[in-house]
């Protein structure tokens, strides 16, 4: 699928999650935080850079993964990226949805 | 003389010790396999169990059964890895190494959650992935009288993610055939966006839930268990209340692969996806639930990992490219209650799909439709396990990568 963000237009999947991480860009992230109800701060764009570096590192994203790293307390991280923060977090990072089976 | 040691005898080191026996001189290479424990445990019959579907002898076996001739059996809990020395410590010896294969699997960690491992531990709150956490739960059910059922995920990943589904299922039917179903009020609760995440799964299989009557409740983080009011709380704040909470605590790696310094955060090694050798050092391999792959942590998986993995020895040993063949390929049966499953296929890169799946003996199977072959197929794999699959024999006609025959495809993220 096609869709224009930012007035670049990108390939995402059903879901929104951009399929191509080369074509992300800062104004792409700031379009999609807002779809979502969110004006990104510094702390916002600190975790969006740190998930990029782990999904570049091929390393699983996961809640606990986030909390042993200790980048940022989980409750704290919930009110940054409310209603699935690594699912919302995830999708303005430009990276795909955790991976999850079935 | 060299030394391969294997760590873990479990699906994917047992499989391993048999397949490499047949294939290294033995008057070149001494095969060592270490396990804390005696017994080997069939994992996927722990679901069974609760429900009195399997007895506890079907599950558990003497683990020096599967161990071939000619390979060395160590019973002792292995303390730490020493992969620069390329040693390896357990309790009262040591063992150096030329080739390490990491077969140490997956576990829970209920401790990991707040309130989950206290009191009420195995009294109403269980788990089933282990065999004493299924066995206390079988108890339990016989006696209960009724009332909210929460089955439920901490997080992912877990091995064998649909085992939790399969409980919620097995339960409904349980409760039937006791004739308390409408005691009995079953709630799924997930921190996935629901019970089936991938879309083409997702709209075949949905109706299940629908017909048996489970809630779903999803995106649910949980951050504690309040044993005392008997509810779970998530980061949300968001509770759901239970009578009985039947639970999957966290799944991490064995300690060992973090008092070694060679796991990730959640003490999985760090593991090429194609090749199975470890990132960090080359004659590290890592097979099954221990390593970090993206695929799933299942049993078939580990089977699919292990003929690959023979080879690459092979060829590491010879000095040879290792082959780049892991596809992620996984299948697994998934059973739907009242005598029938269904069964998925799929890779890295493909959705379930739906079509034909061969299986000796059974015959073709259906693949995403419930059916009662299937569920033959599922109780026919117990048999396969432990006849075939440990022995490391080949299953006629199952190939290490995904097949694309008889299958109706539509690739991921199409
Ligand atoms: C409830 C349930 C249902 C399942 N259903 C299915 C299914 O239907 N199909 C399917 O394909 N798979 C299923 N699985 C998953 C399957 O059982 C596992 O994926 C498989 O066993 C992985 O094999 P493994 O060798 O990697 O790990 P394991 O088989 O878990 O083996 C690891 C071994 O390492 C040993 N070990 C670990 N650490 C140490 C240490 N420090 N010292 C000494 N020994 C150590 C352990 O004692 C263990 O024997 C299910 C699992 C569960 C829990």
């Amino acid at each position: 699928m096609e869709k224009v963000i930012a007035n670049i237009p990108v390939k995402v999947n059903e879901q929104g999650y951009l399929l191509d991480f080369s074509q992300w860009n800062e104004d792409i992230a700031r379009e999609l935080a807002r779809e979502k109800g969110i004006v990104l701060t510094d702390e916002h764009w600190r975790i969006i850079r740190y998930l990029q570096e782990k999904h570049k590192a091929d390393e699983p994203l996961s809640i606990r993964g986030i909390k042993k790293s200790g980048i940022i307390p989980i409750k704290e991280f919930y009110r940054l990226f409310p209603g699935g923060p690594l699912k919302v977090a995830s999708l303005i990072a430009g990276i795909p949805k955790p991976k999850s089976c079935l | 003389m060299k030394n391969l040691v294997i760590l873990g005898a479990g699906t994917a080191g047992t499989m391993m010790a048999n397949h490499l026996v047949r294939v290294l001189p033995p008057e070149k290479w001494q095969i060592t396999i270490v396990d804390q424990y005696k017994t080997h445990y069939y994992q996927p019959g722990f679901l069974f169990l609760p429900f009195d579907l399997y007895k506890p002898k079907q599950v558990k076996k003497k683990g020096k059964k599967f161990i071939p001739k000619g390979v060395r059996y160590i019973n002792e809990k292995i303390e730490r890895i020493f992969p620069d020395e390329n040693r390896v410590e357990l309790e009262s010896q040591e063992l150096s190494y030329d080739i390490l294969i990491i077969a140490t699997g997956s576990k829970i960690y209920p401790e990991e959650v707040e309130g989950m491992k206290g009191p009420m531990w195995h009294k109403n709150i269980f788990d089933f992935y282990t065999y004493e956490g299924a066995l206390a739960l079988r108890n339990y059910l016989r006696e209960w009288q009724g009332g909210k059922l929460v089955v439920h995920i901490s997080e992912m990943p877990i091995k064998c993610p649909v085992a939790p589904l399969e409980f919620a299922f097995l339960a409904d039917d349980y409760f039937k055939r006791k004739g308390m179903r409408d005691k009995v009020d079953i709630t799924f609760v997930t921190p996935l966006d629901g019970a089936f995440t991938k879309p083409r799964a997702t709209k075949a299989l949905h109706y299940l839930l629908e017909t048996k009557h489970i809630k779903e409740v999803p995106n649910f983080d949980i951050e504690r268990v309040d044993y005392e009011h008997n509810k779970i709380i998530d980061y949300a704040d968001r509770e759901v209340e239970y009578d009985l909470l039947v639970t999957v605590p966290p799944n991490l790696g064995d300690a060992v692969i973090e008092r070694s310094g060679m796991g990730d955060d959640m003490n999985y090694v760090p593991t090429d996806k194609a090749t199975l050798q470890s990132k960090a050092y080359e004659n590290v391999f890592v097979i099954g639930d221990a390593s970090n792959l993206p695929a799933s942590k299942a049993g078939s998986v580990a089977h699919f990992e292990a003929e690959i993995l023979t080879e690459n020895i092979q060829r590491y040993i010879k000095g040879q490219p290792l082959k780049k063949e892991f596809d992620g390929h996984a299948n697994c049966f998934i059973e739907t209650g009242g005598g029938k499953a269904l069964l998925i296929d799929f890779n890295y890169t493909h959705e379930p799909v739906e079509g034909t799946f061969p299986l000796p003996g059974v015959g073709p199977l259906t693949l995403l439709k419930e059916s009662r072959t299937n569920h033959l197929g599922k109780l026919a794999f117990r048999w396969i396990y432990w006849n075939l699959l440990l022995p490391g024999r080949h299953i006629p006609l199952v190939t290490a990568t995904m097949s694309e025959a008889g299958k109706h495809f539509e690739t991921k993220e199409s």
